[in-house]
């Protein structure tokens, strides 16, 4: 494979990497820009998931999308995650200026440092070899670092980029043990090979390498047990950045575990089966009971993204092809509800501009705002997968894999335990339609947050049926590329 | 019917009603509503009167393909066509019902709307996962219901309500996807043929009975029953009591029992045992309650304990009185918090005691209250004496002993009922503002006439009821036949005389006549 065929295949990362570094130079160049380059970075994100379309469209996979001696791989799978990652990121940008601006804020480093962030995770979920993986995770979590620090002057959003700092570097720490040790007792660090090499009976060392490299994992996915940082950080992260990390790079984590999974560790599928079984129902279940006593929304919805991602690793556990694409339609509708659940705390402002965050702020939004209510009311029923909304899909697809995986028992229990989730999404409703007003939420929305509520409310509706055919389309061609090389 | 496609525009006018609804003012809202339920009833009774009885067993059925996995196939038999003629008969009525309701009756009435679409969904669909979104998705407008238009402790029941229900369905959801995963289709009738293995059917039926015995609901996941109909408005108990508890019933009919014979068979004594012990049980709480309300709601666990043993008969005589005592509990449960209702919003208690001797300035309020009454005990006559009788004579055959306990709570039910029929209309009038209450006026005469003539109609000729489904329950026996559990009462046909017992003339009778005149 040449150079030139190389380049080709990472034309997204090319445009992104050019496009952070000259928005960088702007600025650098003038202060007062940070409108204009978050259209530019908006701009550029739509461009490459426009250049990552056609691999996905085709169901691209095999050797041809290997770039760089098979250290890259431009496969349909890694498209399908970069254009949810890109998509998710442009929403990002969309809702954050007005929240800025109110804290005069808003600087055009944020735009930037989302740009970074995204070629991190385009990267993360491209990759075919450990030094590829380490390269984009860390790309994106510097960047996301520096993001939930993001507000200087607010001694909560720069605890939660310390303690997500710490907690980041300790969590890469333990992937590269694991990677050094797959790397000792394989000789090599691709995907491909290691794959080879881990065939038979796994050794120790092995087997260790193999448990710290999902370990490391576990935690840029926050699953339980690697979830603590998640609250803290959700919490005090300025909000449009809480939705940015509970979107993309969830996307980009989740997908990169599927990958080294289902390639790296293909041949040992028994080894890693059960610590992600234990690790998704150790996730609905905590999820849904750390959620119940909280009074923060974002907290709360920290809890709830936990949960989620218990949901969408019994997908994986299933390691079949129709689990993963369950998991990818499951991250799709995750990423949909997410964003609007966010932007409804976003919305949530006092007359004066102040930012509201509690429950209790929410108290009788039905008589005040009731097409808010609706919204927010129709986003909790969707991820607590109440039929005949869309979160129900999602949860449907991944049990039928599972079931169709032979893996009953785990489907049962997981679906008993999401009863528990329930209890929280419907006390939200309970407190927007039940409650006597509390009158607080008195604030206009801009129109972009307007524009993102209704468009992923319509996506969350029973409307969204509509898609099932085509998402799912595509989200096995996808799969279909990720296993390709079984 | 040729191609018009009636379900779904029965399905279609309150979907397209209730969004209208959330756009206007109460007033309006309160016509479009009952203007939709009443085409819907119209519907409903076309349906049944091009219903071909022993022609097809699916009927009206309609299918497209719609999305992955997911068909849209709808069609009815005998039995589900009954049950939605119950549901749109009920419908307009709650919506007269709600007079009451003031405060949001727009997002009220869109609510009821909503429900209406789900409920004849449900016993329309013909594809088990088509079946169980709307079977779930009755969850969302009846949590609204019971949370913004309930009473005092409405917030407690609506919880209980919405985490029982939904904790009962989800591992029937697991149950569903093994079963296309291994049957290879969505169809119900399809599945309804199919053998699934005796070893698999133990699982598959205790997860299916998880769902419908929540919802039914059978003693002793019942509890979240009284706190619901107790909070909700009249007419969310009257949909509540009325039709949300039979989709447990048409469960058990369309699911458990064609599905998974063997394993019915097999949990035979299990049902028996919990029915039998909600019919004494609940029966003697009933009897204590000085909440009306409360009083009803566990009469009715107690009907619909009859239920389940007459559908656990194996035999027609029993599916046939499950069947009726469905439909009859709809009609008479729902009539009698009609009828709690009517005082209730004159006087705003439901306590027992703070009323009396309302025979004597409500007399006709006291007519139709005695009416539902006797029918909630089953007076010959009445549509419970057609149920209940059918049903015990079905359990009889399978086991003497289950019938003699079930039988006590038609003694039981005779006691609490008669004992809340004494307090609340006969004696004195000893609370000055229950006696100056007025009587039944025009919405309510319209309220409670329909239903109190479908009662009488049902008693005295319930072939009209019982023709539509005699198909698809002969349909049903003979595929439980083979799993059937040999009964203890070895009934024997005796030999039938030659003449019948009134003949009149023949050689032998006139004789006979003759010496008794001579004597």
């Amino acid at each position: 494979m040449d150079f030139k065929a190389s380049l080709a295949l990472i034309a997204p990362e090319i445009l992104l990497s050019l496009s952070a570094l000259a928005l960088l130079l702007v600025a650098a160049w003038s202060r007062n820009s940070s409108r204009l380059v978050s259209i530019l970075a908006a701009v550029a994100l739509g461009g490459a998931a426009f250049l990552a379309a056609p691999a996905l469209c085709a169901g691209a996979m095999g050797p041809d999308t290997l770039a760089f001696g098979g250290q890259f791989a431009a496969d349909a799978f890694a498209s399908f995650s970069k254009i949810l990652i890109y998509v998710a990121a442009i929403a990002c940008l969309m809702i954050a200026p007005t929240f800025f601006d109110r804290h005069d804020a808003m600087r055009p480093e944020y735009p930037v440092l989302v740009l970074l962030a995204t070629l991190g995770m385009g990267i993360m979920v491209s990759a075919t070899d450990f030094i590829t993986l380490y390269i984009g995770l860390e790309l994106n979590s510097l960047a996301a670092y520096v993001l939930a620090s993001f507000m200087r002057t607010d001694d909560r959003s720069a605890e939660a980029g310390l303690k997500y700092f710490v907690l980041g570097a300790l969590a890469s720490g333990i992937l590269l043990y694991g990677i050094s040790l797959v790397y000792g007792f394989t000789g090599t660090t691709s995907f491909e090979g290691a794959r080879a090499a881990l065939t038979g009976e796994l050794s120790m060392g092995a087997l260790f390498g193999l448990i710290f490299v999902l370990a490391g994992l576990a935690f840029k996915i926050s699953a339980v047990p690697f979830h603590m940082w998640t609250p803290d950080v959700y919490e005090g992260a300025p909000t449009p950045v809480t939705t940015f990390f509970s979107t993309a790079p969830k996307v980009a984590a989740i997908a990169l575990t599927a990958r080294v999974a289902v390639d790296a560790f293909g041949a040992q599928v028994d080894a890693w089966r059960q610590i992600v079984i234990f690790a998704a129902l150790a996730s609905i279940v905590l999820g849904a009971l750390g959620a119940i006593g909280q009074s923060n929304l974002k907290r709360l919805l920290a809890y709830s993204s936990i949960n989620n991602v218990g949901f969408i690793l019994i997908g994986l556990a299933a390691a079949t092809v129709s689990g993963v694409s369950a998991m990818l339609v499951y991250l799709v509708i995750y990423v949909a509800m997410t964003l609007g659940s966010f932007v409804v705390v976003l919305m949530l402002r006092t007359a004066d501009g102040e930012q509201l965050e509690g429950v209790a702020d929410i108290a009788g939004l039905s008589r005040t705002q009731p097409l808010l209510a609706l919204c927010f009311a129709a986003m909790m029923f969707s991820i607590a997968g109440i039929p005949p909304l869309f979160g129900f899909w999602s949860k449907f697809v991944v049990f039928q894999a599972a079931v169709e995986a032979d893996l009953v028992a785990l489907a049962a229990i997981g679906i008993a335990a999401s009863v528990i989730s329930a209890f929280y999404y419907i006390k939200i409703i309970k407190v927007m339609y039940f409650d006597e007003p509390a009158g607080v939420v008195t604030g206009k929305s801009d129109w972009a947050h307007w524009l993102i509520l209704g468009v992923t409310t319509v996506f969350v509706s029973p409307l969204g049926y509509l898609l099932t055919s085509p998402l799912g389309d595509l989200a096995d061609k996808a799969a279909a590329a990720l296993f390709f090389v079984a | 019917m040729g191609g018009f496609p009636i379900l779904s525009v029965m399905l279609l006018v309150p979907l397209l009603a209730a969004v209208a609804c959330l756009f206007v003012e109460a007033k309006a809202a309160r016509t479009i509503a009952l203007a939709a339920t009443l085409i819907d009833l119209a519907l409903g009774v076309v349906l049944w009167l091009n219903f071909d009885i022993g022609g097809p067993q699916w009927q009206f059925t309609e299918h497209a393909p719609l999305f992955a996995g997911f068909n849209y196939a709808l069609g009815i038999d005998g039995i589900a066509m009954l049950l939605i003629v119950l549901s749109v008969f009920l419908m307009p009525i709650c919506i007269l019902a709600s007079h009451s309701i003031e405060k949001r009756v727009s997002e009220y009435m869109a609510a009821f709307l909503f429900m209406e679409v789900l409920m004849i969904g449900v016993f329309a669909a013909q594809d088990l996962f088509l079946f169980y979104m709307l079977f779930e998705g009755v969850l969302i407008p009846m949590y609204l219901i019971i949370g913004i238009w309930g009473g005092q402790n409405r917030i407690y029941a609506a919880y209980k309500f919405f985490l029982y229900t939904l904790l009962g369905s989800v591992l029937m959801l697991i149950a569903m996807l093994w079963m296309v995963n291994e049957a290879g289709t969505t169809d119900i009738p399809t599945l309804m043929q199919y053998d699934f293995p005796p070893a698999a059917q133990t699982w598959l039926w205790l997860a299916f009975f998880a769902s419908f015995a929540v919802k039914m609901p059978m003693w002793p996941v019942h509890t979240w029953l009284p706190d619901a109909h107790v909070q909700a408005p009249t007419a969310g108990s009257v949909i509540l009591a009325g039709v949300l508890l039979k989709m447990g019933g048409y469960g058990f009919i369309r699911f458990s029992l064609p599905m998974f014979p063997e394993a019915s068979a097999q949990f035979v004594w299990l049902i028996w045992g919990l029915s039998m012990a909600a019919v004494v049980i609940t029966s003697l709480i009933a009897l204590v309650q000085q909440d009306m309300k409360k009083l009803i709601a566990y009469s009715s666990v107690a009907h619909m304990a009859i239920v389940t043993v007459g559908l656990f008969a194996f035999n027609v005589q029993g599916l046939e009185g499950a069947m009726i005592v469905m439909l009859s509990h709809g009609l008479v449960s729902g009539a009698l918090f009609l009828c709690v209702g009517v005082i209730y919003d004159r006087l705003h208690t439901r306590e027992i005691d703070r009323y009396g001797g309302l025979a004597i300035n409500m007399p006709k309020y006291a007519l139709f209250f005695l009416l539902f009454t006797m029918a909630s005990i089953g007076l010959p006559g009445t549509s419970g004496f057609v149920g209940e009788f059918l049903s015990l004579a079905g359990i009889y055959q399978a086991n003497t002993w289950v019938t003699l306990v079930c039988a006590t709570g038609i003694i039981l039910g005779a006691g609490y009922m008669l004992y809340l029929y004494w307090r609340i209309a006969f004696g004195v009038q000893k609370n000055a503002d229950a006696a100056a209450m007025p009587d039944l006026s025009l919405r309510e005469w319209l309220m409670l006439g329909p239903i109190a003539a479908a009662v009488l109609w049902m008693g005295v000729y319930p072939e009209s009821f019982l023709a539509p489904m005699r198909q698809d329950i002969a349909a049903l026996d003979a595929r439980l036949s083979r799993a059937a559990p040999e009964g203890d009462a070895h009934l024997v046909a005796g030999t039938p005389h030659a003449e019948a017992a009134n003949a009149v003339g023949g050689t032998h009778d006139a004789g006979h006549g003759e010496a008794e005149g001579a004597h």
